[in-house]
């Protein structure tokens, strides 16, 4: 359980996050969306506690991040940032490792190895644990980072834009690695810049303008073409996607090197 | 912590060996010709003597009477060797060995512990400034006749500290403010420094001192340079893990519940202390804090639970084959005789050879082999090297 209440996050002068407001359960999938500059990383680091808001309180379970210890939080919270290489020669178990850094004291544990077994065993990445990091394509990099925030065993996983520099093929994957953790209970935060795999996977949408929550609330109450217009500045179709039985989002664009324009109904028709 | 490979346990063992069989060897050479075995029998019998002193002062401490002289006696070897050699052996070479592999082991492990924290290959153990405020303390020693060492030691130390205080940016020290406010402060101490060579009288003192060696090494500054080296180097050990974590990226860490804050300033406080101590026993000795850790790099990957202690082991064991190059480097006096039965004045010898100007200043050595050997490695990978 997370509340995020009235947190404002000020860069100097200019006000990043206004009095924002974000509440979730466990084993839900929530999105972020907006704009670039809307405040979506600021608001996720900021659950974090890498950014420290300038007003507001952040609690995960009634307790306030504030009273946490830097490893009480990796312990409940994990953050899979983009990544897009690492230079340096570690395994992809040694990464993995890595997840286990707030409760190693010492020297690992046989425990500690087998969670870290079973997160690259969940992230379908066992096959690359002796492999170089830096050998690795985007798309398995990526999951070895997942798999490092799963060993952390936390309540809560943060994603920052985590498939938007991938393949369509890895995209899904991983999103369907993400959903399936928040299937087993742990809430999901995801930024996400893809409206129609938000609309897919998210039980909750937060839509932000300029730090502002402009909407919030399943994808059908947030996904309108008025709130896209108002956040994104374009026109938009919104239909419903038969095959995956989910909203479709589609860019009112000028069909090229075209002299007449698709009328809805033609649109209509492809996806029907 | 010690999860290493099976691989990388090998390479610190050996490298352990080595630096044994480096430090026995390297202390039977020199002007007087005292062999290896021979050498290996005096340390041996110095060592067991000293344990036996150190054991029979606790026990007496304690109030228990201790007689092991039946005990040592039978495992002592038969002393076969002269008092001269005795005394060139313990009082003048193994001192010197034994700064030379402690000061090699300071600067490597220092300087693999900041290329991790700043993230860059370029990084040193003098990188922040240490070596110009040591030089600064040693020219004003010199000038002023304070004791070099101490003087040395505390300008080195005050200029972490403020390299430190003045890139804090709101409880924070940005790497990059680290880097720029210890390249700044390094040339204005520099600068100071050139302003006392101006007017002081002992310019070629001060020069000699900069370029580094160990003519003046005694089993007093062996002492004090072993506690600090070897504390700080344990407890640099104990940060191996955070480095690994760290080098991923700062706000990875922080996420991963390293506090970076903190491991930051006790890395750069530990580092600085260790350089600081070699430093002011051996003035500034150039690139084995370099390229040692990029060579051990090369070998065993970037894991510092591996890396911190190879680079350590082989910074001691370049340094003590460089000081020992750098000693035997025929130079002005020490082509007068090569092996005479007068026990006084093979030690004469001795001394007059490690006395300051004679020897070749051993920075000069290692950056004359240790640069032509990092090119090579440079060259012969293709990839980047700093991975």
């Amino acid at each position: 359980m997370l509340e995020v209440n009235g947190v404002i996050v000020r860069y100097g002068n200019r006000q990043i996050l206004n009095q924002v407001d974000l509440h979730a359960e466990n084993g839900k999938f929530v999105g972020i969306i907006g704009p670039n500059g809307s405040g979506k990383t600021t608001l996720v680091k900021t659950i974090n506690n890498i950014i420290k808001p300038n007003a507001g309180s952040i609690t995960v379970d009634g307790r306030s991040i504030d009273t946490m210890s830097s490893i009480e939080i990796a312990k409940n919270i994990a953050m899979v940032s983009q990544v897009i290489s690492i230079n340096f020669e570690f395994t992809v178990e040694d990464v993995v490792l890595m997840g286990r850094t707030p409760y190693i004291k010492g020297a690992e544990t046989h425990e500690d190895m087998e969670i870290v077994q079973d997160a690259m065993k969940k992230t379908k990445i066992l096959h690359l644990k002796d492999r170089f990091v830096t050998q690795l394509s985007g798309g398995e990099l990526q999951k070895v980072i997942i798999a490092r925030a799963l060993a952390q065993n936390p309540k809560i996983l943060l994603l920052d834009e985590p498939t938007s520099h991938l393949d369509i093929t890895n995209q899904i994957d991983i999103l369907n690695l993400v959903k399936d953790a928040s299937r087993k209970g742990i809430l999901v935060i995801a930024v996400m810049h893809d409206l129609n795999l938000a609309a897919y996977y998210c039980d909750k949408i937060y839509l932000l303008r300029d730090g502002d929550v402009i909407s919030s609330g399943t994808p059908d109450e947030v996904l309108t073409p008025s709130n896209i217009k108002t956040t994104y500045n374009i026109d938009v179709e919104v239909i419903n996607n038969q095959i995956t039985n989910s909203l479709y989002v589609i860019p009112r664009l000028e069909p090229l090197g075209k002299k007449t324009q698709l009328s809805q109904r033609d649109i209509m028709s492809t996806f029907a | 912590m010690p999860k290493y490979s099976g691989s990388v346990r090998s390479v610190i063992i050996a490298l352990a060996v080595i630096l044994l069989i480096v430090v026995v060897s390297n202390t039977a050479i020199g002007t007087t010709n005292i062999s290896p075995v021979l050498t290996a029998k005096i340390i041996y019998m110095g060592l067991l003597e000293w344990v036996r002193g150190t054991l029979s002062w606790t026990l007496s401490l304690m109030g228990i009477p201790f007689d092991g002289s039946a005990l040592f006696n039978s495992i002592s070897p038969d002393v076969t060797w002269t008092d001269g050699q005795e005394m060139i052996i313990m009082g003048i070479r193994l001192p010197r060995v034994l700064l030379a592999a402690l000061v090699g082991a300071a600067l490597a492990t220092a300087g693999c512990s900041m290329q991790g924290l700043l993230k860059n290959p370029l990084a040193d153990p003098y990188i922040i400034g240490m070596s110009s405020g040591a030089a600064l303390g040693a020219a004003i020693g010199f000038t002023l006749l304070l004791p070099i060492q101490l003087i040395s030691f505390i300008f080195a130390t005050i200029t972490i500290f403020v390299v430190y205080n003045i890139s804090k940016v709101g409880g924070k020290v940005p790497v990059d403010t680290l880097l720029l406010a210890g390249i700044a402060i390094s040339f204005f101490l520099s600068a100071l420094t050139s302003f006392f060579l101006f007017f002081s009288e002992s310019l070629h003192q001060i020069i000699y001192w900069m370029m580094g060696g160990f003519w003046n090494a005694s089993w007093d500054k062996v002492k004090i340079t072993l506690v600090i080296v070897f504390t700080g180097i344990l407890l640099s050990y104990r940060h191996s893990w955070n480095l690994n974590v760290m080098l991923l990226g700062e706000e990875q860490a922080q996420s991963l519940g390293v506090n970076i804050e903190s491991v930051k300033k006790q890395i750069l406080v530990i580092s600085a202390l260790i350089t600081a101590a070699a430093v002011s026993v051996s003035g500034i000795i150039g690139f084995v804090g370099l390229i040692i850790p990029h060579i051990m790099r090369n070998i065993i990957g970037p894991d510092h639970r591996g890396l911190l202690p190879a680079s350590t082991l082989m910074g001691a064991i370049f340094l003590v084959l460089s000081d020992t190059f750098a000693r035997t480097f025929p130079s002005k006096m020490q082509t007068v005789l090569e092996s005479n039965d007068i026990m006084l004045f093979q030690v004469i010898l001795e001394r007059i050879g490690s006395l300051q100007g004679v020897d070749l200043p051993v920075g000069i050595v290692t950056a004359l082999f240790g640069a032509p050997f990092f090119i090579y490695l440079l060259r012969k990978r293709r990839k980047s090297l700093y991975a």
